[in-house]
């Protein structure tokens, strides 16, 4: 998993609530049996308007000139600024590819659905909950460009050019594994003698849910 | 200290603390399915690691497979990309020696609904599947979580979740629901007034005189869409009615295990004194059939309420989604929800497609017809032997007499990955879980309903309250 320390960017917003999984990747993406080529279908329905098919590229489409992230203003944009329950739905990680691979390495918003916020710590996206306050505060200075510096380390989101600087909360165990890039798997694979030797156990406790 | 029902799952399978302070959970079934386990079976191969415990796991195909053809196998899927993850998947389990209910098995169907007809769901269980509806399984009193495809390799690599507790939410429902009303119109309600954020970070429990009431089917449209509210999980407390569930299914414990683990089970309810972080009360005997009219399952309704009106609306952000909303379903504020004429019906989904839906859905019909404006009605069982099943009861001739189309087991027009789905515009009332933007199809504007109600929307034309039908 690619590391997350520092993160100088500029912000793009999604002003909607409950943006779910459907909009962030639509089902007719979610036919590959790989991690990657989902960029290009990221909040397809809305930087769209023709309905587009798996292997098609933005080139070949017809963009919705109004949508926000067509603005040429957002171009590059690596910090995406969104609304409450940002990721609900369903539990396609494709959705946190798709962010990732359109360039977001951040998220803020005043809160995300569980499943989603997990997904975004397996890839290396960070998702920022911060007061529904400080999210409109930063919807207003926007449009008039929004140069942030996230420091995951210091928790805190600064905002270039003005005194402005937001700390957040984040659990230490994800941070640590943010930080470092480590592998999910191999951290938890340290730990087989207790996992054995709980399965031991539990078979005994529970021998019924053994069927080998 | 008195313990929740999930504090007692959890306990039974907490293994212990990792080095960088992150709990593990151990889980005991991961089930999967042709869109969110190639990738992670494709990491398990790039690293060398084989599956932490192979019985483990079960497979069947469900999201992308067609509901025509079916006898032909793999043959039948036309669109190449769907073939090539249903054939990754068989390949993937044959090669790691995972049990799967192939294509043609006349077990095949949505892992949700299998898990539980096969006895595979067991009370007390932890059960993951890289799908957010496996909340489901909680109505058997096991704690199911939806994961993504990191989550799901990390499973198949070490049997366990990384995962910090949740909070306890409890849903106390007294009451009966009145005749007419399903376990569908409960969870929709309760969903309009929790909102689909209003349980995140918690387990639900649904409890009370209601839910006692329930059958096990009702139980799971229930959990089902626990997640709809936010809650990762959903939870129903051991009974009689749990236990005959699960006796005799094929993969159910027998004997001296039998009696070991029933034994066993009958612990698997909140102590009487256990505390919950959050409740919420509601009387089941005044919920009336629910519609949504938005596209988000909290935009929900009475079939005899009028679409709201934004203008009225206290909170900014709320009446500005439902402006939104409106303007994508093409409704007025205030219109009656009986007026929202209809193009598709779809009776289907791991919410709404066991026997018990279908029988309700068929006995609502009784003789009528589809009506002449609804250019589809798609009935698709939620398993092969629920397909079964039903063609023995009669069932799916009542179907097609009346214009319905009777398919094969698979998600179907609940996202539309397969061929079934809505066209541009299109109004569909919809037995599945989410009525977001394009969900079932491009363009597509979704209802959610009961298996009765949509029944006797097919029959109308339009919605109609389903306790005067007939
Ligand atoms: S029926 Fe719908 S909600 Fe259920 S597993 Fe399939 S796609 Fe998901």
């Amino acid at each position: 998993m690619q590391a997350f320390t520092t993160l100088e960017g500029f912000a793009a917003p999604l002003d909607r609530a409950n943006v779910d999984t459907d909009q962030i990747i639509p089902k007719q993406y979610l036919k590959s049996i790989k991690r990657t080529g989902f960029g290009d279908y990221l909040f397809d329905a809305w930087r769209f308007t023709d309905p587009g098919r798996m292997g098609m590229t933005p080139n070949e489409r017809s963009l919705n000139r109004e949508f926000v992230l067509n603005q040429p203003e957002y171009q590059g944009a690596s910090v995406l600024l969104a609304r409450d329950n940002f990721g609900c739905g369903s539990s396609r990680e494709h959705a946190v590819w798709a962010l990732q691979e359109y360039g977001f390495r951040a998220v803020i918003a005043p809160s995300f659905a569980d499943i989603f916020f997990g997904n975004c710590f397996k890839n290396g996206v960070l998702p920022i909950a911060l007061d529904a306050a400080i999210v409109d505060e930063l919807f207003s200075q926007v449009a008039d460009g929004l140069e942030l510096c996230i420091d995951l380390a210091a928790q805190t989101v600064t905002v270039l050019g003005s005194e402005k600087v937001f700390e957040f909360t984040v659990d230490p165990a994800l941070k640590q594994k943010m930080l470092s890039g480590m592998d999910d798997i191999d951290l938890t694979l340290a730990e087989s003698a207790l996992i054995e030797h709980f399965e031991t156990g539990h078979r005994e406790r529970q021998p019924w849910l053994f069927r080998d | 200290m008195a313990q929740t029902l999930y504090d007692k799952i959890w306990q039974a399978h907490y293994v212990g603390q990792r080095a960088d302070g992150n709990s593990l959970l151990y889980i005991d079934l991961q089930l999967l399915h042709e869109v969110t386990s190639p990738q992670a079976f494709e990491g398990l191969q790039l690293a060398r690691r084989p599956l932490w415990r192979v019985n483990a796991n079960l497979a069947t195909p469900d999201h992308n497979v067609p509901t025509t053809d079916r006898d032909k196998g793999f043959s039948g899927i036309t669109d190449e990309i769907a073939l090539e993850q249903v054939l990754t998947l068989d390949e993937n389990c044959k090669k790691f020696g995972v049990e799967q209910f192939e294509i043609n098995d006349p077990r095949q169907g949505i892992v949700h609904v299998v898990g539980p007809e096969q006895g595979a769901t067991l009370p007390g269980m932890t059960i993951v599947c890289g799908d957010s509806h496996t909340s489901t399984h909680g109505a058997l009193a096991a704690l199911a979580q939806g994961i993504g495809t990191s989550e799901v390799e990390h499973v198949m690599a070490t049997q366990c979740l990384v995962q910090n507790k949740a909070k306890n939410f409890a849903i106390n429902v007294s009451g009966r629901l009145v005749p007419g009303v399903t376990a569908k119109d409960l969870v929709l309600a309760i969903i309009g007034l929790l909102g689909t954020a209003g349980a995140t970070g918690h387990t639900i429990e649904y409890r009370g005189e209601a839910i006692r009431a329930l059958s096990m089917e009702a139980r799971m449209t229930l959990c089902n869409m626990a997640i709809e509210a936010g809650a990762r999980a959903g939870l129903v407390a051991v009974d009689d009615t749990t236990i005959d569930y699960v006796a005799g299914r094929p993969l159910a414990p027998k004997g001296d295990q039998w009696d070991r683990a029933v034994a066993y089970w009958r612990t698997l309810v909140s102590d009487e004194d256990a505390v919950f972080d959050q409740t919420l009360d509601l009387d089941a005997s005044q919920i009336a059939p629910q519609v949504t009219w938005g596209t988000s399952p909290e935009m929900v309704s009475g079939v005899d309420q009028q679409v709201p009106d934004p203008d009225a609306m206290s909170d900014a952000v709320q009446a500005e989604s439902a402006r939104l909303a409106l303007d994508y379903m093409d409704l007025q504020p205030k219109q009656a929800i009986t007026d929202i004429k209809l193009d598709r019906i779809f009776i289907g989904s791991c919410t709404n497609a066991r026997i018990e839906d279908l029988r309700s859905a068929a006995a609502v019909i009784r003789g009528g017809h589809v009506a002449d404006n609804i250019k589809q009605a798609l009935v698709v069982p939620g398993s092969g032997l629920v397909k079964a099943q039903a063609e023995k009861e009669g069932l799916a001739q009542i179907f097609m007499d009346a214009g319905f189309e009777w398919r094969a087991a698979g998600c179907s027009m609940c996202l539309g990955m397969n061929p079934d789905q809505l066209g541009e515009g299109e109004h569909c009332a919809s037995t599945s879980n989410r009525n977001f933007e394009g969900r079932q199809g491009y363009g597509g504007r979704t209802h959610l309903v009961s298996p009765a109600m949509a029944a006797a929307a097919a029959v109308a034309g339009h919605f109609v309250d389903v306790r005067e039908f007939g």
